[in-house]
């Protein structure tokens, strides 16, 4: 077993109860990183430049910052140095090793746990940018938490988009959930003090705050999210007590500069990765993990309402490396 | 902050390499190298990087520079030509004569929908089409309504059929309403679909086999990475792609996906998403969209505008007022003119690398100010300008209603130009010391 296996062991310790329903949802995505993997490494019979630049084709092609893969393979080739490996079938297990351990050092948080007020209404509020999914993703969540026996209130928080507050409601039905709803461009703090009232008249467990999207560049528009952050905490001690942000899995290197303005408006406790159904990777999840430490907690896999799983890294990174072309 | 800026780095480069006469594998390597890792960071990728940067040495080695330019800024040049060259050279306008369909397609969160509402408004407007927007995401919950609410916002109609989920019978049909009606440009708006999910792309095949639409465009997010191109791919594979919009162009993605997929498939650009408001479309500008991929101010275009821009006379009389002591408002006006001449604020602090990121907000702010400070000086007398002193209440009231503004922002002005005295009479007795009024 490689330091991957022991250090997984270590950090996972537990068995992954999702772990079939991930390859299965990860089919396009994850498959077969080995088989690829192997397949370079047959061309190659030794480890050279060319052997690298190829490495970091894959990685590059997933997202992953430039700058990041550029460290990944300067350890990686260390490595290789330094134990004399000439088969290229022995890096593969290395290069795995030193991504999981990138995103490890990340931070301590492994965690999947959503953070819960334990004698109390718990708030959740999910942000992003534009069109990563926001909406959809509050619902899979809502009935993640609806299963577990959690009393879940939605509060439809984007009052801006067209449509919006309507698709959010047409969720609640379809999940016989409650829902406070905005009024056509009111006030989003508003909306949200009405449905944290509400939710604390109804005796609630959970509410899950919808908002806007909003690309981070927009001062007014982060500036009303920072209003509506504190609104919460107003009205409920220590809310929101989880912020997400989404994250579409198609996202570009631009998803930095999406975590860390988002981060500064409201704080981030975690990240939904959406659309990993695709053929994108996502790897930009790495540059943010090292950059503010912020975990990604569930992945978006489909657009039916059970397609939201808890993160596993392990599944994950071996998705990550499958872009290998065939040629 | 994640990225450097580029152009700094390229300025130290530059310097390394400067005097030399031509442009040879050695001086260019570390150009190249700092410009390779610029683009990946900008989303282009890796291939058409790879692809590009061989291409654009291939073409710079041996290349005698120019004589009033630097090996560096010569193969900067050459670099923003060649993205120009690719980012679109032919004609890229829209065919839209006569009776035209336009079907919008992309994955789910591009922007569709709001970009379907805004070509339908932009043609309205500039070219005189009676459009009919055709709702046919029959499986977003709401995205009909979405479509309808943005319809009554621009007084656009909208064909749709909440009852149906047969998108090809709702497209028919919309066809024939628009015949029978007169419309002459059909929007479709499609629900938002994976490339590689086969029932829902063959959906599209048979919708545009039924209505024909003269344009399909492909709506790409400009915050999308490394995967845009096979999602391109796909598409065009299976719909042929007559033209790509891309959206969210207001945020600070440097948008390298554009460059992907123009190069790898030569679908033109046509247009550009640059904000939440109806109006927020325009016909994308390669030269633009070039610079941003950079990520780097033109530094070239700067030096070139500058010179033209500020009469070097002016500016040494200004100097020698401002020594003297007799730094009048009219100076100060002559002073900020001259910056208004190098173009708006926003244009020149995106001219100079290194430049700390400035929001829309901030640099609106500062242009509005500069403005004000120009109106209330033109409504002051000659006398006035001179002594600034002589402006009691009564006097500051008539500027203020002469220019339209309040007396707070005369005083403003007035304070401006008092800091600024006050800070020209320092630099005269750090100059009369010997010592250097710029610091250091």
């Amino acid at each position: 077993m490689g330091f991957f296996g022991k250090l997984k062991e270590k950090i996972f310790g537990k068995n992954n109860k999702q772990s079939d329903k991930y390859v299965a949802a990860l089919g396009k995505s994850r498959s077969n990183f080995a088989d690829k993997l192997n397949a370079l490494a047959a061309r190659y019979r030794k480890v050279d430049e060319d052997y690298f630049d190829e490495l970091e084709e894959i990685l590059v092609e997933a997202d992953i910052g430039v700058k990041i893969v550029m460290e990944i393979i300067e350890e990686t080739k260390k490595e290789v140095r330094l134990s004399n490996i000439s088969d290229p079938k022995e890096i593969n297990e290395t290069l795995v090793d030193k991504m999981f351990v990138y995103y490890a050092k990340g931070g301590d948080d492994m965690d999947t746990e959503i953070k819960l007020n334990k004698d109390g209404l718990s708030v959740i509020l999910v942000v992003g940018v534009n069109g990563v999914g926001k909406t959809t993703s509050i619902a899979k969540l809502a009935n993640l938490l609806k299963k577990e026996g959690k009393k879940v209130m939605l509060v439809a928080g984007d009052t801006f988009r067209a449509g919006a507050v309507e698709q959010l409601e047409i969720w609640a039905n379809r999940l016989d959930v409650p829902i406070i709803k905005g009024k056509e461009k009111e006030d989003p703090s508003s909306v949200y003090y009405r449905g944290v009232e509400e939710a604390k008249k109804q005796n609630m467990d959970i509410v899950i705050c919808d908002s806007a999207g909003r690309l981070q560049t927009k001062v007014n528009l982060m500036n009303e999210l920072a209003k509506m952050h504190r609104v919460l905490g107003k009205e409920v001690e220590g809310a929101p007590h989880e912020v997400m942000l989404v994250i579409d899995a198609t996202t570009g290197q631009n998803g930095v500069l999406q975590a860390s303005s988002f981060a500064k408006a409201t704080g981030i406790d975690s990240i939904i990765l959406t659309k990993m159904d695709g053929t994108s990777k996502g790897g930009i999840i790495l540059s943010i993990r090292e950059e503010l430490g912020i975990p990604v907690k569930y992945i978006g896999v489909g657009e039916k309402i059970d397609d939201l799983i808890e993160f596993d890294l392990e599944n994950y990174i071996y998705g990550l490396c499958s872009t290998m072309e065939e040629e | 902050m994640a990225f450097e800026q580029l152009g700094d780095k390229l300025q130290a480069i530059i310097k390394k390499v400067k005097g030399q006469a031509k442009l040879t594998e050695q001086n260019m390597e570390e150009m190249l190298k700092e410009i390779r890792i610029s683009l990946l960071e900008a989303d282009v990728n890796y291939k058409v990087v790879k692809e590009f940067t061989s291409s654009v040495k291939e073409q710079a080695i041996g290349q005698n520079v120019l004589s009033t330019l630097s090996p560096g800024q010569m193969i900067l040049k050459i670099i923003k030509d060649e993205l120009v060259k690719l980012l679109g050279e032919e004609n890229d306008a829209l065919n839209i004569t006569g009776l035209t369909g336009i079907m919008m397609v992309g994955l789910q969160g591009s922007g569709k929908t709001t970009t379907s509402a805004k070509i339908a408004h932009l043609l309205r407007k500039k070219q005189n089409k009676k459009p009919l927007l055709v709702g046919l995401d029959v499986y977003r919950p709401a995205a009909i309504d979405q479509l309808i609410t943005l319809g009554k916002s621009i007084n656009v109609d909208v064909f749709y059929d909440k009852e149906s989920k047969d998108v090809v019978d709702i497209a028919n049909r919309a066809l024939a309403y628009a015949r029978e009606k007169g419309y002459d440009l059909i929007i479709y708006d499609t629900a938002g679909r994976l490339h590689i999910d086969e029932s829902l792309m063959q959906e599209l095949k048979d919708v545009s086999l039924a209505v024909k639409p003269k344009e399909v465009l492909l709506v790409v997010d400009a915050m999308s990475g490394q995967d845009s191109v096979n999602v391109a791919k796909e598409f065009n594979d299976k719909l042929r792609i007559t033209g790509l919009v891309m959206s969210k162009l207001d945020g600070d993605a440097r948008g390298g996906a554009a460059l992907s997929i123009k190069h790898l498939t030569g679908i033109p650009i046509k247009f550009s998403g640059i904000g939440e408001k109806i109006e927020d479309i325009e016909i994308f500008y390669p030269e633009r969209m070039a610079e941003r991929i950079l990520g780097m101010g033109d530094v070239l275009t700067l030096i070139e505008k500058a010179e033209e821009a500020i009469d070097e006379k002016e500016a040494k009389k200004t100097v020698n007022k401002m020594m003297s002591g007799t730094f009048t408002l009219d100076d100060m006006l002559v002073q900020m003119e001259q910056i208004n001449r190098l173009g708006s604020m926003k244009g020149i602090m995106r001219f100079i690398p290194g430049m700390p990121k400035v929001s829309d907000e901030q640099m609106e702010q500062a242009q509005l100010q500069l403005k004000k400070t120009k109106a209330v000086i033109s409504s002051m007398t000659k006398e006035e300008r001179i002594h600034p002193e002589i402006l009691k209440a009564s006097r500051k009231i008539r500027i203020a209603k002469g220019c339209g503004l309040q007396a707070s922002d005369v005083n403003r002005v007035i304070n401006q130009h008092e800091k600024m005295k006050e800070m020209m009479k320092q630099m005269k007795g750090m100059m009369k010391n010997g010592k250097n009024p710029f610091g250091a």
